[in-house]
């Protein structure tokens, strides 16, 4: 459990390192980013292999919401979000949950909606700023699970890193497509 | 525009009073010239300061040979990329000498973006006299123009101009973290996190790329070129070390792109030591060719490496900068100091390496005698002349006197720039926004 406490807490650092490195003089840094994202990616892998663990041996563990999906999809750069392989994964995440998670259905609706209708501060400002229209894009992961439940204003400023990293990244591209999340860090 | 640079400028300096008082001061980059007579630091306001070495005089032995400030310039100001709405940060990443031709200095600087490349010359005289116009520049009126003279040289006090001959700008998408003169003396490599691109010193708008690793998707991006510089010798061969903690060393003559390795430095890992961290830390942050031009060193976060070139499986010599860090990753990670970037230098003779680490402590290890010595440059310890006691971590629980233990390190002083001098032991450290140079005991 201490692993993947560790894990989760290494995850959480990684985000709120990606999230203010965009504010950061002189742009996203490739080589800081992908490291980030590689520890990440770590983390997440032990984290399930914990919590895979656990969950064979608690079966009779009430399934509560799913396991960092919100972050585990974003910055994988070698996993696709829409690929078929993740979702039996994501299955087998849902079934065993952390006891840690205890986000309420009230909070992550009025998370969720905070989210959809007024986003923080920051992140509408660098919206703003790159001038693109703050549509939502429709490939975020549906925000089933959050990380931490303890501040629910964390959890709004992670969706909105991982839309912010899609308008950098497409901003540097000149395609508009949309592009899948994980490839947000890669692709600054 | 004049007065958008204006605001620029109040905007720096303003910041620099107040808020970041001496950030701009932070030394980012140090390096000895060709000779060892001149010094020149850049540092995160886009200064360069350039120190040379005082003639050495009989009636004074003891200053023996100092360094004394000599030029000063902006080399780079802040710029905006209005494209991607991104701040160009000033801050010099790299200075590298052009061996001297002539009685002027050259010097190439790089910020994020753009090479400059700087003369500095020194003038002593100033031509008095002119026929048409005054002392003071003014054009004299014809009429008052009754005898003819030509303009005679005068001596005057010596002064040093820096000025900006070339700069080599628009060729990187993404941060320029070397640049590379080769020993042909005609062109340099300007390196940034994906690619490597050839210029010649006298055409800046065009530059070749000679290595590009980026994947065309970028979602398969796993690694970054890290540092890459030319082999002393060979005009041909070039290495870069990646950030998965391999070099790769490439030949121009094989093709146009460099994308295949003529040889691949890796050590495979070792699986004991696998952490959360052991590919931040596996991140190669400085290549250096040895001057003999037979052995590469290799900086990562814990270990300085000394590779044969002629051996690609694992390097010759390894040493451990600062094992002792390996149980507070975790907090060097939080803290972000698992993300700096230590330069590793040798010594004129490759024999000696030496290489920064925290507490403004840097080490120096003798290849030969296996032996090796931390110092600290701190203001404290290093009155002029006083000579450098040994530094000791203590990693143990018991700490003996004179020994620090690790958790009274302070990470914030931190030594990632050092230099030494090409033929002579003198080594310049920076700590922070101060630079230290240091020689060897006077007999």
């Amino acid at each position: 459990m201490e692993v993947s406490a560790e894990a989760k807490r290494i995850m959480v650092v990684a985000l709120g390192k990606l999230y203010s490195s965009r504010t950061q003089r002189g742009g996203l840094r490739l080589h800081r980013s992908l490291l980030l994202t590689l520890v990440m990616k770590s983390a997440r892998d032990i984290y399930h292999a914990a919590q895979a663990t656990a969950q064979s041996a608690a079966p009779t563990c009430e399934p509560q919401h799913p396991a960092v999906n919100v972050i585990t999809t974003s910055p994988a750069a070698a996993q696709g979000l829409q690929s078929p392989a993740s979702h039996p994964a994501e299955e087998s995440r849902t079934a065993g949950s952390s006891t840690e998670l205890r986000c309420t259905p009230h909070a992550y609706i009025r998370a969720e909606n905070k989210e959809n209708v007024c986003p923080s501060g920051p992140a509408q400002h660098s919206r703003k700023r790159r001038g693109k229209a703050a549509a939502e894009p429709d490939f975020l992961p549906c925000k089933k699970a959050k990380l931490e439940q303890v501040n629910c204003h964390q959890q709004l400023i992670v969706s909105s890193v991982l839309s912010d990293y899609v308008k950098c990244s497409s901003e540097l591209r000149t395609a508009p497509t949309p592009i899948p999340v994980q490839t947000a860090i890669a692709a600054c | 525009m004049e007065e958008e640079s204006d605001t620029r400028k109040i905007n720096n300096s303003f910041l620099r009073d107040h808020n970041y008082a001496t950030e701009a001061d932070i030394i980012s980059t140090v390096e000895f010239n060709s000779s060892g007579e001149l010094l020149a630091t850049g540092d995160k306001g886009g200064r360069v300061v350039v120190f040379q070495r005082e003639q050495e005089s009989k009636s004074q032995p003891q200053r023996r040979g100092e360094y004394n400030v000599y030029s000063t310039f902006q080399s780079h100001e802040p710029e905006f990329d209005y494209l991607k709405s991104l701040e160009i940060e000033e801050k010099i990443n790299k200075i590298k000498w052009l061996p001297q031709q002539n009685a002027a200095y050259f010097l190439l600087s790089t910020n994020d973006k753009t090479v400059k490349l700087w003369k500095i010359s020194e003038r002593d005289k100033r031509p008095e006299g002119y026929n048409l116009k005054d002392e003071d520049g003014r054009i004299r009126d014809p009429s008052t123009i009754t005898t003819l003279r030509v303009p005679v040289l005068q001596p005057m006090d010596l002064m040093v101009e820096a000025t900006a001959r070339r700069v080599f700008s628009n060729a990187h998408t993404y941060h320029i973290n070397s640049i590379s003169v080769n020993s042909d003396l005609q062109t340099f490599i300007s390196t940034d996190d994906l690619r490597i691109n050839l210029w010649n010193l006298e055409i800046t708008d065009r530059s070749f790329n000679i290595v590009d690793i980026k994947p065309a998707n970028m979602e398969e991006l796993t690694e970054v070129i890290t540092s890459a510089e030319f082999h002393p010798q060979e005009c041909n061969t070039f290495a870069y070390s990646s950030s998965k903690g391999s070099i790769r060393l490439c030949d121009m003559r094989q093709a146009a792109l460099c994308d295949k390795h003529c040889k691949y430095f890796e050590e495979p890992e070792d699986p004991s030591t696998r952490s959360f961290f052991s590919e931040i830390i596996s991140s190669i942050s400085d290549v250096k060719f040895s001057h003999s031009g037979r052995y590469l060193m290799t900086r990562d976060y814990l270990t300085v490496k000394v590779w044969d070139l002629q051996m690609e499986n694992k390097p010759l010599e390894t040493y451990q900068v600062h094992d002792y860090l390996r149980g507070k990753l975790c907090s060097l990670y939080e803290n972000d100091c698992i993300f700096d970037k230590f330069e590793c230098v040798w010594n004129g003779s490759d024999s000696v390496i030496m290489t920064g680490s925290y507490n403004n402590f840097f080490r120096m290890f003798d290849r030969n005698t296996k032996r090796d010595v931390t110092l600290e440059a701190s203001r404290e310890n290093s009155k002029p002349r006083a000579i450098l006691k040994p530094r000791k971590v203590c990693v143990g629980g018991k700490r003996r006197k004179d020994e620090i233990s690790v958790d009274s390190l302070d990470f914030s002083k931190k030594i990632l720039h050092t230099t030494w001098h090409p033929h002579e032991n003198i080594i310049a450290v920076a700590a922070t926004n101060n630079l230290y140079i240091f020689q060897d005991k006077v007999n």
